[in-house]
């Protein structure tokens, strides 16, 4: 790619000004760090998680099953807890138990070749299932201090350690998506997988990698969301797949693969945010911003499409 | 055993069904006291009516390779209207009611349809953009009022409990007549109604239906018009079968269908399945869901959890069952 953003990214970086402008004109407080960093914390889990799934969707492949990881994880990090396991030991558990997650994704989806989409769909079900079969209808509190604060309070000033591991992870995994052979593999598997395994690339291997991380951020984010609200219920991140989905597509990452950047995806988040933490100011409920996000994931194809069908349209009649 | 090896593989999934729903009914059986009765029957077929035509429309869909996560909230909103529409409208004929909300749920199945198939977004998206969107509008349309069933005629409260016939000691209840039905129409239609044959031909092979003449696009928008038609109907039936409506009403069940669909052995990558899969997939997933209620031996919670891994195992069987079957007959071949 020889220019810094495509037409996409450009139209993502306008929108997102004026979502910036309009907030910060609606609003005096906006534009103070403590706003800043609330309206990160507010969705920092989910935008983590985008950031892993970006790479899972230009590979070709998609991953429903996260938010019910990050609930499992929650889940059993409350289960252990209460039952009497030290918090540090239950954290290793909670990760190890993503990983075993991400495992059956992983084999299911590369050794016996079932497509990821009904793969992850039936694991939402499955790992939310073990959630629920965990914590019941109860909601388990009582974590260690450190636990909460760690969730709840900055560590580098007002910074949080998952607003730090969020620009971690964001540089690292744009590095490896556009800097990296690993990630030429996942841009091009996701281009075309039969070419890709012709070419001689190990394309089982790579998408075991992507969905084992998935996994463990995923499970992760959901220890994240855990120490943040204190408590942990079977419904924990209930739905929040819309949402991440939605972030990474609508960064111009193509739902077919081989076409996307960590640029555009971080672009659609800070609009996701400034648009989430806007409708709050004017106190549309979230029911509401529920609807908007799904209009904004439809759109967020559908523009592409009919942008390019209105571009053919034009060269045939020149 | 030349039986065994003569008949389809279609034919051979559908006993290896029968056989799960009957070992999974034999089992319950001897764990819950009382199981085999005409109360279990009717709580089971009663719960399994609600989902069938939603399990229908959604087989259709998934026939043409596409999927629809929205008919749970379609469903939610339909059964929201209708009961609306009742409380202000008491004197509306049954029939009529049961219309408007097949084509209330129609309305929305064409939206999805629509940019589907001309928009080409993939339905994945679409259905889930239209899964959260369908429900915001209804929170915003009900206004946070609950529809109770002091506000429904008399007919709808007692349609539920209405016997359309019986065998023997089993009751057959007029919602599962209804539910029956839709499924019956379809699976009748999918073999002999020439049109109906090109779900199947869009599915297994879009391409080759496109080059012989087929207007792939039209198929599928009215594939999404008929799962929203169904998830209209069983709307109807949600409503019928519980009176009070809330916002949440429907969620999660367009995951109850698609493990339906799935479970009755109509494949994920289009072309293949037949409407008594359906039929036995709905019943394997309520009897399911049904018994383990009732199961003292493990919680209620494991329902979910058993449903999500019931999937995943049907559709692992049939890809492996699949790939065996592509691979003997290539060996035949050669």
């Amino acid at each position: 790619m020889t220019r810094f953003l495509t037409p996409w990214e450009t139209g993502l970086l306008a929108v997102f000004l004026c979502t910036l402008a309009l907030n910060a004109s609606f609003a005096p407080e906006f534009l103070t760090v403590q706003n800043q960093i609330n309206l990160f914390q507010l969705s920092i889990e989910k935008i983590i998680v985008a950031l892993i799934m970006t790479l899972v969707i230009i590979n070709a492949e998609i991953d429903l099953s996260v938010a019910s990881i990050m609930g499992l994880s929650a889940a059993l990090f409350g289960y252990l807890v209460n039952a009497g396991t030290p918090g540090g030991l239950a954290i290793l558990i909670c990760l190890a138990a993503g990983l075993i997650a991400g495992l059956v994704n992983a084999i299911l989806i590369a050794r016996v070749g079932i497509p990821s989409l009904v793969v992850t769909l039936a694991m939402l079900i499955g790992f939310r299932g073990l959630a629920r079969v965990l914590v019941t209808d109860n909601s388990l509190g009582d974590f260690p201090q450190w636990f909460t604060d760690l969730g709840q309070k900055g560590i580098l000033g007002p910074i949080t350690l998952a607003i730090l591991l969020f620009f971690v992870l964001l540089v690292l995994l744009g590095m490896t998506l556009h800097r990296s052979s690993f990630g030429r593999q996942v841009i091009v598997i996701g281009t075309n997988a039969e070419v890709a395994r012709f070419s001689g690339l190990n394309v089982a291997r790579v998408k075991t990698i992507l969905f084992l991380l998935s996994a463990l951020v995923s499970a992760l984010c959901g220890l994240l969301y855990a120490a943040r609200l204190g408590s942990v219920r079977g419904d924990t991140a209930f739905g929040f797949e819309l949402d991440i989905i939605t972030m990474v597509l609508l960064g111009g990452v193509s739902i077919f693969g081989g076409k996307g950047s960590m640029v555009g995806v971080l672009l659609s988040i800070l609009i996701i945010l400034n648009l989430r933490n806007g409708m709050g100011l004017m106190n549309i409920t979230g029911h509401m911003q529920t609807g908007v996000i799904g209009i904004l994931l439809i759109a967020s194809v559908l523009l592409p499409n009919l942008l390019s069908d209105f571009r053919a349209r034009k060269r045939k009649d020149a | 055993m030349t039986l065994l090896s003569r008949a389809s593989p279609q034919t051979l999934r559908l006993l290896a069904l029968g056989l799960a729903l009957l070992a999974t009914i034999l089992f319950f059986a001897t764990q819950i006291e009382g199981y085999l009765s005409p109360r279990m029957f009717n709580r089971i077929s009663t719960s399994a009516a609600v989902v069938l035509p939603l399990a229908v429309g959604q087989a259709i869909v998934i026939m043409t390779r596409n999927i629809d996560l929205s008919v749970g909230s379609i469903m939610g909103v339909v059964a929201y209207m209708a009961g609306q529409t009742l409380s202000a409208m008491p004197h509306l004929h049954p029939v009529l009611t049961v219309l408007l909300c097949m084509a209330i749920g129609a309305g929305f199945g064409a939206l999805n349809g629509i940019i589907i198939a001309f928009g080409r977004v993939p339905s994945i998206i679409v259905t889930l953009g239209t899964l959260a969107l369908f429900r915001s509008f209804l929170v915003e349309w009900s206004d946070a009022k609950t529809i109770t069933t002091a506000s429904l005629p008399q007919w709808l409260v007692d349609l539920p409990s209405a016997n359309a016939f019986s065998i023997g000691d089993l009751d057959v209840r007029v919602t599962v007549v209804l539910a029956l039905a839709a499924c019956l129409v379809t699976g009748l239609a999918l073999t002999f109604y020439r049109p109906a044959r090109r779900f199947y031909a869009v599915g297994s092979n879009p391409d080759a239906a496109v080059i012989a003449g087929i207007n792939a696009r039209r198929v599928v928008l009215s594939a999404f018009i008929i799962s929203g038609a169904f998830a209209g109907l069983s709307g109807f039936l949600f409503l019928a079968k519980f009176g009070n409506i809330t916002v949440v009403a429907g969620l999660g069940f367009e995951l109850k269908a698609i493990a339906a669909v799935v479970v009755g052995g109509v494949s994920i990558m289009g072309g293949s399945g037949s409407m008594i899969g359906v039929l036995m997939g709905a019943l394997l997933v309520d009897t399911i869901d049904n018994s383990l209620t009732r199961w003292a031996v493990v919680s209620e919670f494991w329902r979910d959890a058993l449903l999500g891994g019931l999937i995943m195992a049907a559709v692992t069987l049939d890809t492996l069952a699949s790939r065996q079957l592509t691979r003997l007959r290539k060996g035949g071949q050669q």
